[in-house]
C-alpha cells in the first residue's frame, strides 16, 4: 500500500524495506523504453551491455533482433549468444529464447529484445515478459526493451492517439517493478528522418500504416507519454526512497479510486483509465462490480467479460469486489463510502434515450448521489474488450434450446382454453380472458421468460380464435373487443415479463444459497478432519463434485511436489504435468491448461495458497475440450481452494506441535523407566546377593532354620526379578509392535485356569473364588496373552489386597462380548486415576510407601487386551472397597461349537 | 529304572547353568557330562553313549533345532529334554515335533526338571508293556475294559473323548502337542478348536473342578499333559 508508508514513530515503513529487501534478491530489471520503434533501444541496450561486460559482469544475449542494422549486428558480435530453442508450430519453423539454456548456463546479465513480444504456442510461457520474470526470480539480471505503446495502461491511450491497436501488452506490473527504467530519446524529426534513410525496420505488409504511425503529432505524443511515464517512475522511486528512511513527505494521503465494472465491453478501458489514476494519484483501487438482479440475465460472454475485466482490474493492481445489490447505484455508494473512495469512475450512459428517461442514467444518479466523491464519467473504448487477456481461459456452461417448457407452456394454455370453453356460456368474454391470464402467469412462473411469451402469444390468438366475434377466425369485429384484445394481449406480456423477472431472481437467489452452502459445508467437513490424508481427501472429493472435474492433489516431497490424493484416485503425471504442477508450485501462481504458463499440460494447476507460500498444488480436468471452467466455477475453485489451503495449513500445524509434545512425553517416559528399572531390578538382586553371600560366608555359623530362610529369600527374590524381566520383555513387546497374536477359540475357563495354576504361588495368601459358566461361548483370543493379562491381574489384587482376603475371577456373556471381572477387596483406585492405573509405571500409592512391583503389570494388560481386539477398565466395586478389572472380549457369530462335529 | 547310575549329557553354552545342573542332578545320583556347543554335544553322545539329553535351543554353532532333527534322522532313540525360555512357544512346540519328549523353560526349579526327566526315563522302559490299569489321584483308568472311574464312580465317555484321554494316560507326565493328539485322535484333522472342546468335555466328566483341573492341565500355546501315574 503506497498511502501509508509511515508509522507513526517515523519508523521506516516496513513494507518500502521489504520491497527493497525482495530486490535485493531477484534479479534487476532495467528497460530501455522507447516512444516508438526506430529510436535506438537495441542499441543503446547492447551499448549498456558492453559497459557492464567491460566492469567483469558475465552477459550474454538472450534474444536480439538487429533486423539486418549494421552497426547494431557488430554491437551484438561481441557478445556470446544463447542458441534459440525451435519449435515446429502447424508446420513452420519458429525461433524462440531459450530459457531453460539460459537458466542452467546462468550468466549475471542477459539481454533480452523486445519485452511484448508474444511467444510461439506451446513455449513455456505464451509472453516473453512471463519470461523475463522467471528469469529475474532466479536471480539473473535482465536488460529490455520496450515501446511505450505497448504499456497495458496506455494501451488505449496510445490507440487513440494513433488509431492503431497494439495487441501485445506487458502489464504495468513489470514496469513497476523494474529497478531501473531508461528512456531512449529522439526528437520527432531525426526519428522520421532515420525512417526515410532505411534505418528504422518495418515489415513490408505494414509499410503504409506505418507511414501514418510515424507521423510528427503521433510521435510528439507518444513521446511525452514515455517521459511522461519515466517521470512519474522517478517521483515513485523518490517515495520509495522517503519511506525506506522515515523521512515524511508531503505526498497526497487517503485518496482511494473505484472503478464500476459492469458487462459491457467498455468495461476494460474504464480499469485502465482507473489504473492510470490511481497511478498519478498513487492512490490504492477498487474494482467494483454489483451484480443485480438484471445480471441474471447476462449472457454467459457478457459475464465471462466482468470476470476477466475484474481479474484485468487484479492485474493492474486493484482489489477487485463483487457485490450482490438491489441497486447498482446504492451499492456503489455505499461501497464507496465504507471505504472511504474520493474518485468513482463510471461510464458513459450506453442506453437508449428513452429507457434512460424512463429508469434512469445510472452515471446521472451516481453523480447526484455521491456527495463529495469525484465522478469520473469516461466514454471508453467497446473494442477494448476483447482484448482483455484472461489468466485463465474459462467456458460457459452450455445452454440449450429445451422443447418441454414450451410443451408444458401449451399445455397450460390448452387447459385455459378447455376451461375457457366450459364457461363460455355463462361467462362474458373478458373473464375468459383472465383464465388465459392465468395460463400466461402459470408459464412465466414454472417455466421462464421465453415460455411465458410464447403462451401470450398463442393465449391471445386462442382468445380471438375461439372467443371473439366472429369465432374460429383470427378476425375481430367489435371495435371493443379489438380494445380489450390489445389491453389482454399488453397485460399478458407485461405479467409474463414481472413473473419471469421474479422466478430468476428467486433461482438466483437459490444458487448463490446453494454455493454458500457448499462453501460452508465443505469448510465444516475440513474443521472436523483430523488427519492430513482426511483433509486431502475431502478436498479432492468436494472439489471433483462440486465442480464436475478430475481433481489431483499435490504436496511438496522431498524438495519436489508428489501426487497425494486424487478423485478419481488412480490418477497419474506425465512430464508435461509435472513441469506445470511445479511450476504453480514455485512461483505460487496457476499453470497448466487454460493458463498462462505451460499451456500444453493436460490440467490446470492451481496453487494452494495461504498467507506464507503455497501449501500445495490442485490439479484439474475433464474430458471436454476447450476451457475448464465456467467463470462462476473459477471463483468458487478460488474460493475452495483458500480453505483448502488453510485446513491443510491447520493440519500441518498441529501435527509439528503433536511431534513436539510426543517427543517431550518420550523423554519424560524414558527417565521413568529408568528409575522404575534401577528399583525394581536392584531390590531383588540385593536380596539375592546378600542371603546367597551370607550361605556362602557364614553356613558353618548360621543354624538349619535360618540357612532355610536365606534359601527361601533367595528362590523367592528369583521369581520375583523373573517376572519384573519377563514384564519388561512384554512391554517391550508391545512398544515395538513386534506382537502378533496368534488367536483361535478358546474356553475361557481353560485359560483362567492355567493362570490360576502358574499364579498358584503369588495367591497363597489370598482365596481365589472363581465362576466361569460351563456354557460360556469360545472366544477368540492369543491363548498365551490371555493368560499373561490374568496372571497380571492376579498378581496386581495379591498385591494391594490384604492377606486372607478373597480375590473373585468372573465370567459371563452379555450376548454381545465376553466379559471377564477380577475384583480383589483391598482399598480400591482413587477416583482420578481410574484410567492412568493402565499408564506405563504408573503406581497406586500407599500412604507414603510404593508398593513394590513393577508398574507395568496393568499397562502390558491393556497393550496385550487391545491386541487382542478387546477392551479393559478398572473400577472400584460398589458393595465395599476394592478394585475390579474388566476384560471385555466381543463374541464372534462363528464361535465353533459340539454340535457342528462329529 | 534301572540300577546301574543314568547317563544324563547336559546341552547348554551357559557355564552358570551346567554348573548349576551337574549339582543339582548329581544330587538324584545321575552322572552328568557336559557340552558348551552342538558339535562338542555330538562328539559326546557318540562317545558317551548318554541315557537322556538336556539340550538348551539356543547354542552359538548351530540351531538346537537342527541338532535334534539331525539325532533323530540317525535314529537316535534316548529322551530328549529341551531347555527354553518361557515366550518361545512357537520354538518348543517345533522341537516336540521334531522329537523332542519333553521341556522346562528358564528359569526353572530343579524339582520341576528332576520330574520331567523320571517321566522321560520311565516312558522309555515302558513302551515294550503298557500297564492294563492307570491310576492317578482319583482317577483310573482301565486300558483293556475301557473303563474310566472318579473317585471310585464309573464316568461314561464319548468314543472320541476316551480316546483322547487313552493317549494322555499312554503318555502320563509328558507334554502332548495339539498336532500330535489331533493325528493320533482323528487321523489327519489340523483343527485344534475341535480337540478344544472335546478336551473340556473331558474335563467336565473327569475333573472335579473342571475350571481348576488337577488331571488334564493345559500347557499354553503348546499342549496338554496328564499328571503322572502313581507308582
Amino acid at each position: 500500500m503506497r498511502d501509508d508508508g509511515r508509522d507513526m514513530d517515523g519508523r521506516p515503513s516496513p513494507d518500502a524495506l521489504l520491497q527493497r529487501a525482495e530486490r535485493e534478491t531477484r534479479g534487476r530489471l532495467k528497460i530501455f523504453l522507447g516512444a516508438a520503434p526506430g529510436v535506438g533501444k537495441t542499441y543503446e541496450m547492447l551499448t549498456s551491455g558492453h559497459a557492464k561486460k567491460a566492469d567483469g559482469v558475465d552477459v550474454v544475449i538472450g534474444v536480439v533482433e538487429t533486423h539486418g542494422r549494421k552497426e547494431t549486428e557488430a554491437l551484438a558480435n561481441g557478445f556470446e549468444v544463447i542458441p534459440r530453442s525451435a519449435i515446429d508450430y502447424k508446420g513452420r519453423h519458429l525461433e524462440e529464447m531459450d530459457i531453460d539454456a539460459i537458466l542452467a548456463r546462468r550468466p549475471g546479465l542477459v539481454l533480452v529484445d523486445e519485452l511484448a513480444h508474444t511467444n510461439a504456442p506451446g513455449s513455456r510461457h505464451p509472453k516473453r515478459y512471463l519470461d523475463v520474470q522467471e528469469l529475474l526470480s532466479r536471480g539473473i539480471d535482465v536488460y529490455t526493451t520496450l515501446n511505450i505503446q505497448h504499456v497495458e495502461s496506455l494501451n488505449d491511450v496510445v490507440a487513440q492517439i494513433t488509431r492503431i491497436r497494439v495487441r501485445e501488452t506487458v502489464p504495468d506490473s513489470i514496469i513497476d517493478r523494474a529497478d531501473d527504467i531508461e528512456i531512449i530519446d529522439l526528437t520527432p524529426e531525426d526519428l522520421i528522418k532515420r525512417l526515410h534513410d532505411g534505418k528504422v525496420y518495418v515489415p513490408k505488409t505494414a509499410q503504409r500504416a506505418l507511414e501514418n504511425y510515424f507521423s510528427p503529432g503521433n510521435l510528439t505524443a507518444l513521446r511525452e507519454l514515455a517521459l511522461r511515464q519515466t517521470a512519474q517512475r522517478v517521483d515513485e522511486q523518490l517515495l520509495t526512497h522517503m519511506q525506506a528512511h522515515a523521512i515524511s513527505g508531503p505526498w497526497a494521503a487517503g485518496d482511494r479510486v473505484l472503478v464500476c465494472v459492469d458487462d459491457l465491453p467498455r468495461s476494460a478501458s474504464l480499469v485502465r483509465y482507473a489504473a492510470r489514476l490511481a497511478d498519478r494519484l498513487r492512490a490504492p483501487w477498487v474494482a467494483l462490480h454489483v451484480e443485480t438482479a438484471r445480471s441474471i440475465h447476462l449472457s454467459e460472454a457478457a459475464r465471462d467479460r466482468i470476470a476477466a475485466t475484474l481479474r484485468l482490474a487484479e492485474r493492474l493492481g486493484a482489489e477487485a469486489l463483487t457485490r450482490p445489490g438491489s441497486d447498482e447505484v446504492e451499492e456503489i455508494v455505499r461501497v464507496a463510502a465504507s471505504s472511504n473512495v474520493t474518485h468513482i469512475v463510471a461510464g458513459t450512459p450506453k442506453m437508449s434515450r428513452w429507457r434512460e428517461w424512463l429508469q434512469g442514467s445510472v452515471t446521472s444518479r451516481l453523480i447526484r448521489n455521491a456527495g463529495d466523491i469525484s465522478v469520473h464519467v469516461i466514454a471508453g473504448d467497446d473494442r477494448e474488450g476483447d482484448s482483455v487477456a484472461t489468466g485463465i481461459k474459462t467456458a460457459p456452461a452450455p445452454t440449450q434450446f429445451k422443447i418441454r417448457p414450451y410443451i408444458l407452456a401449451t399445455l397450460y394454455v390448452g387447459c385455459a382454453l378447455g376451461v375457457g370453453v366450459l364457461l363460455d356460456q355463462s361467462l362474458d368474454v373478458r373473464n375468459i380472458a383472465l383464465v388465459f391470464l392465468m395460463a400466461v402467469l402459470a408459464s412465466a412462473v414454472t417455466e421462464g421468460l421465453k415460455p411465458g411469451l410464447y403462451s401470450s402469444v398463442i393465449s391471445a390468438l386462442a382468445l380471438n380464435f375461439f372467443f371473439l366475434d366472429p369465432h374460429y377466425t383470427f378476425v375481430i369485429d367489435d371495435p371493443e373487443s379489438i380494445v380489450a384484445f390489445g389491453f389482454f394481449f399488453v397485460v399478458a406480456i407485461i405479467a409474463s415479463n414481472l413473473t419471469a423477472s421474479v422466478q430468476r431472481q428467486a433461482a438466483a437467489a437459490r444458487l448463490r444459497a446453494r454455493t454458500t452452502e457448499d462453501l460452508y459445508l465443505f469448510s465444516k467437513k475440513l474443521a472436523g478432519t483430523g488427519t492430513l490424508d482426511d483433509v486431502l481427501w475431502a478436498t479432492a472429493f468436494q472439489l471433483a463434485s462440486m465442480l464436475k472435474v478430475r481433481v489431483v492433489l499435490l504436496l511438496p516431497e522431498d524438495g519436489t511436489i508428489a501426487v497425494k490424493a486424487g478423485y478419481p484416485p488412480d490418477d497419474t503425471l506425465d512430464d508435461a504435468d509435472i513441469a506445470a504442477a511445479r511450476w504453480a508450485w514455485e512461483h505460487n501462481r496457476a499453470a497448466g491448461r487454460g493458463a498462462d504458463t505451460l499451456p500444453g499440460a493436460k490440467r490446470l494447476y492451481v496453487p494452494l495458497r495461504t498467507g506464507r507460500a503455497a501449501v500445495g498444488v490442485i490439479g484439474l480436468d475433464n474430458d471436454r475440450q476447450g476451457p475448464l471452467l465456467s467463470p462462476e466455477q473459477q471463483r468458487l475453485l478460488d474460493a475452495l481452494a483458500d480453505q483448502a489451503a488453510l485446513a491443510i495449513e491447520r493440519v500441518q500445524l498441529v501435527a509439528d506441535v503433536d511431534n513436539a509434545r510426543l517427543a517431550e512425553e518420550a523423554g519424560r517416559l524414558r527417565s521413568a523407566l529408568l528409575t522404575s528399572i534401577s528399583h525394581d531390578l536392584k531390590t531383588p538382586l540385593a536380596a539375592i546377593m546378600g542371603a546367597a553371600g551370607t550361605l556362602r560366608d557364614y553356613q558353618s555359623a548360621l543354624p538349619e532354620e535360618d540357612r532355610l530362610e536365606l534359601l527361601t529369600t533367595v528362590t523367592d527374590e528369583s521369581e520375583r526379578l523373573n517376572r519384573f524381566i519377563a514384564n519388561l520383555l512384554d512391554m517391550t513387546r508391545i512398544e515395538s509392535g513386534a506382537m502378533e497374536p496368534n488367536a483361535a477359540f478358546h474356553y475361557t475357563g481353560d485359560i483362567v485356569g492355567s493362570a490360576l495354576r502358574r499364579a498358584r504361588k503369588i495367591l497363597a495368601d489370598h482365596t481365589v473364588d472363581v465362576q466361569v459358566p460351563a456354557d460360556l461361548p469360545m472366544v477368540r483370543v492369543d491363548p498365551v496373552l490371555f493368560e499373561q493379562v490374568l496372571f497380571n491381574l492376579l498378581d496386581n489384587a495379591a498385591k494391594y489386597a490384604p492377606e486372607g482376603s478373597t480375590i473373585r475371577v468372573r465370567a459371563e456373556s452379555n450376548g454381545e462380548r465376553i466379559l471377564v471381572r477380577v475384583s480383589d477387596e483391598g482399598p480400591g483406585i482413587p477416583d482420578g486415576d481410574l484410567e492412568r492405573v493402565f499408564d506405563t509405571f504408573y503406581r497406586v500409592r500407599k500412604g507414603d510407601h510404593v508398593r513394590a512391583g513393577t508398574g507395568l503389570g496393568l499397562s502390558i494388560c491393556r497393550g496385550f487386551v487391545e491386541a487382542m481386539g478387546g477392551i479393559i477398565s478398572a473400577e472400584n466395586r460398589t458393595d465395599r472397597s476394592g478394585a475390579v478389572f474388566t476384560i471385555s472380549l466381543p463374541l464372534l457369530p462363528n464361535a465353533p461349537n459340539l454340535k457342528d462335529m462329529k | 529304572m534301572t540300577l546301574s547310575t543314568v547317563k544324563i549329557l547336559v546341552v547348554d553354552d551357559e557355564p552358570p547353568i551346567r554348573r548349576l545342573l551337574r549339582v543339582g542332578l548329581a544330587t538324584q545320583d545321575y552322572a552328568v557330562s557336559e557340552a558348551g556347543n552342538g558339535k562338542a554335544a555330538r562328539e559326546s553322545v557318540e562317545n558317551e553313549l548318554p541315557d537322556l539329553i538336556l539340550l538348551d535351543l539356543g547354542l552359538p554353532d548351530m540351531p538346537g533345532h537342527d541338532l535334534l532333527r539331525g539325532w533323530r534322522e540317525e535314529g537316535l532313540t534316548l529322551p530328549i529334554i529341551i531347555l527354553s525360555s518361557r515366550t518361545d512357544e512357537a520354538g518348543i512346540v517345533r522341537a516336540l515335533e521334531l522329537g523332542a519328549d519333553d521341556y522346562v523353560t528358564k528359569p526353572f526349579g530343579m524339582n520341576e526338571l528332576v520330574a520331567r526327566i523320571r517321566v522321560a526315563l520311565r516312558h522309555r522302559l515302558q513302551q515294550q508293556g503298557e500297564r492294563p490299569l492307570f491310576q492317578t489321584g482319583g482317577l483310573s483308568v482301565d486300558l483293556v475294559k475301557r473303563i474310566v472311574k472318579v473317585d471310585g464312580r464309573e464316568v461314561k465317555l464319548s468314543p472320541k473323548e476316551y480316546d483322547i484321554l487313552r493317549m494322555l494316560v499312554q503318555h502320563a507326565g509328558k507334554v502332548l502337542t495339539h498336532k500330535f493328539l489331533l493325528k493320533e485322535v482323528w487321523g489327519n484333522a489340523d483343527d485344534v478348536q475341535y480337540l478344544r472342546v472335546y478336551v473340556r468335555q473331558l474335563r467336565q466328566k473327569i475333573e472335579v473342578t473342571p475350571d481348576q483341573p488337577q488331571y488334564i492341565t493345559t500347557e499354553t500355546g503348546v499342549g496338554y499333559r496328564l499328571r503322572e501315574a502313581d507308582i
